[in-house]
């Protein structure tokens, strides 16, 4: 089969040690139905999994969630992906990780560590996360990782109540020697659907962030790496989606189940295998909803034709589902596929509507 | 562009912690580890990053590469030169 001819090896893993998170963003990436804590894979399952993902080519752990912290055994499963020789990054909303527990974490041999802010005004943050306190205590275990010589990246989750003030969150990067920034703006999957009138930027807004974000990268050019993701409902072409299905990672979620990206469950009729059935090497070259849409042969027109096959892979799976109703259509953030009329619709409605927290 | 930087003789450079070069059989050889980067190490970036302690001196590092590969100093110098230059502002090596 050309899927099977065609296997690449993964490089990262998404570990989602848990869907608890203390905290109530209104743009949530994880699955509308969260899975319970009596169903989560224990301390020793993990390990096994970090395993057979070195076996496999995996080079770098994300330890994300719900929030990583809320696993009383976080410290011991960081422990176990360093030993198997994983790059170990832990991805934190910064609160429900106490500064001993951090401690622990960087005698384990963390890596990297990832902590999210929500603004750069903290009433206005902590009204994001709908959580009181959420700033402080982020700000707090973001300067204890880098006291003890973690490299931090502050992930900045970009939207319309907080885009004017890129420039003053890379200030508090900054401030809290990042040596790195993620500016990423929200996508529109699970939770974030629900709010996506109150989140969804203009789009002079986001052409101001974008000029922002490149002044802002000379600026500090040599003092601090920033990334920017292009918001997917005002580009002209679609995300490689997990830089293709199949094809560079997998994401295991609280119970076990392997996903191609977090958000494959919103595509109906996929079957997922679990790491208590089956090993990551059997599921990765197996497992039916991995093959469902390896590869690029089953794309349909524009995207067969296209000269940027290989590169965006026809976009996002699930996106083209949530939009159009097909998984195997065109993502129709591309502004060739007959469907994009449809976002660019979606990108002019603007609601001040109250969030509706994640709870 | 970074081969217009300069490096000082006596710089010690280093990995930071949270940048790891790893060999990984699956993947086939040395890697670069780095937050949300992974880089594919040749021989060369392999021999100069090993080099890379905090102890040994941009100018030892040199002279060890240029007689332990029989290598002409100038072009050694210019070739670790870049290579540290380009981690360096990518802030994933300290100089």
């Amino acid at each position: 089969m050309a899927a099977t001819a065609s296997l690449t090896k993964p490089l990262g893993l998404l570990a989602e040690l848990t869907h608890r998170c203390p905290l109530g963003c209104p743009y949530c990436s994880n699955p509308l139905a969260l899975e319970k804590r009596d169903d989560e894979l224990d301390t020793a399952t993990w390990a096994r999994v970090f395993g057979e993902a070195a076996g496999l080519g995996v080079l770098q752990v994300h330890l994300s969630g719900g929030e990583p912290g809320a696993r009383r055994d976080l410290v011991e499963i960081a422990a176990s992906a360093r030993e198997a020789g994983l790059y170990t990054n832990l991805i934190t909303s910064g609160v429900g990780v106490p500064t001993r527990t951090m401690r622990d974490l960087w005698e384990a041999g963390l890596d990297h560590i990832q902590v999210s802010i929500q603004d750069s005004d903290a009433v206005s943050a902590d009204h994001i996360a709908g959580y009181k306190g959420a700033f402080q205590r982020k700000h707090a275990l973001a300067a204890e990782a880098v006291r003890l010589g973690l490299m931090l990246t502050v992930n900045l989750v970009v939207h319309r109540a907080n885009i004017e003030r890129i420039g003053a969150m890379v200030d508090l990067a900054l401030a809290l020697k990042a040596s790195r920034i993620e500016i990423a703006h929200v996508q529109y999957y699970g939770w974030a659907l629900k709010n996506r009138g109150a989140l969804m930027p203009t789009r002079e807004q986001v052409e101001r962030a974008a000029d922002e974000v490149e002044a802002l990268r000379r600026r500090h050019q040599g003092r601090i790496v920033i990334d920017a993701v292009v918001p997917d409902y005002h580009a002209r072409f679609p995300k490689p989606c997990v830089g293709g299905w199949g094809r560079r990672s997998l994401n295991v979620t609280p119970s076990g189940k392997v996903l191609p990206c977090h958000a494959a469950e919103t595509i109906p009729g996929l079957e997922f295998w679990n790491v208590r059935d089956h090993s990551l090497a059997d599921i990765w070259a197996s497992s039916p909803a991995f093959n469902a849409f390896r590869g690029t042969d089953y794309l349909p027109e524009p995207c067969a034709s296209c000269e940027r096959r290989e590169i965006d892979f026809g976009g996002c799976r699930c996106q083209a589902f949530a939009l159009t109703g097909d998984a195997r259509a065109t993502d129709p953030v591309c502004h060739l596929s007959p469907a994009h009329e449809l976002v660019a619709g979606m990108a002019e409605i603007h609601a001040d509507a109250p969030y509706v927290y994640r709870r | 562009m970074s081969e217009g930087h300069a490096i000082a003789a006596d710089a010690r450079p280093r990995l930071p912690r949270g940048v790891r070069l790893t060999h990984n059989e699956a993947q086939g050889g040395w890697m670069l580890l780095a937050p949300e980067r992974i880089f594919k190490a040749d021989a060369i970036a392999v021999e100069i990053l090993k080099r890379c302690t905090g102890e040994a001196t941009f100018e030892t590092i040199v002279d060890d590469l240029a007689a332990t590969f029989k290598a002409p100093r100038e072009r050694i110098h210019a070739d670790v030169t870049k290579l540290l230059g380009d981690l360096a502002e990518k802030k994933l090596l300290e100089l």
